[in-house]
């Protein structure tokens, strides 16, 4: 479905997440960490760099893999996105929701 | 909150996946390891865990094979390999995860009574040895679920 964010209209799923990543800037994602009660500092932007550089490469995401990346640990990234962070983070960058159970 | 009693490595990863699934999805979790959970948590056992060949109908081979010196060893090796090739973490590094991730553990003070333990037998992520009615206390809130593996 189409939804306004950051006064650009994009394709959303029914939870919220960009269909098409083409789509997403900067602002769109501001807009959704906004909608979802965060605000974006420069640490939440490297999370959200290290998200896309995983996604460019086609590497599914995991906890496991945040607590390897030496960008940040699992608590920092708890405390950053709370309430879900890989869910969280995932949305605001614009890529799919992970699949990965761990 | 998961009341994790067994040791065979199945029950463990299953009480570990939920978890820490939990807390990802921004869902409140802790583990309350008790009897035989309480090999999960000693420094010397935890990655001395076993699959169990005997009595497991799921292994599809005779109950007597299973029994035979080593079968259990290469079976555990075997799903340890399985488990790292989907990324899943060994039990210790799993246990940090846990921690980090904001999941509570705790140990069950009856059973490390009966098993002699020390706290120091216990790895450093545990918070503390809790008694039933503590746990009791810790799950007497709205909504919180208790599942026992």
């Amino acid at each position: 479905m189409r939804k306004l964010i950051a006064h650009t209209e994009v394709e959303v799923n029914e939870e919220g997440y960009l269909t098409d990543f083409s789509q997403w800037t900067k602002e769109v994602g501001e807009c959704i960490a906004d909608e979802n009660g965060i605000c974006l500092t420069d640490r939440h932007w490297e999370v959200i760099e290290y998200i896309h550089e995983k996604y460019s490469c086609e590497e599914p995401l995991s906890i496991r893999g945040i607590k390897k990346s030496g960008v940040i640990d699992i608590k920092e990234f708890y405390k950053l996105f709370p309430g879900g962070p890989l869910k969280k983070a995932t949305m605001i960058a614009g890529i799919p929701k992970p699949k990965s159970c761990i | 909150m998961f009341i994790l009693s067994k040791a065979t490595i199945e029950n463990v990863y299953a009480a570990f996946i939920m978890a820490n699934g939990a807390r990802m999805e921004g869902i409140e979790s802790e583990i309350f390891f008790t009897f035989f959970g309480l090999e999960a948590i000693q420094k010397k056992k935890l990655e001395h865990l076993h699959v169990a060949t005997v009595g497991n109908p799921a292994m599809h081979i005779p109950t007597m094979l299973g029994g035979l010196p080593g079968v259990e060893a290469l079976a555990t090796r075997m799903m340890k390999s399985e488990m790292e090739k989907l990324d899943i973490p060994p039990v210790s590094e799993f246990l940090e995860i846990l921690s980090d991730s904001g999941c509570r553990l705790w140990a069950c003070k009856l059973a490390v009574d009966m098993f002699h333990l020390k706290e120091e037998d216990l790895i450093d992520e545990i918070e503390g040895v809790l008694t039933i009615g503590d746990f009791y206390g810790r799950a007497d809130q709205d909504g919180t679920q208790l599942l026992f593996i």
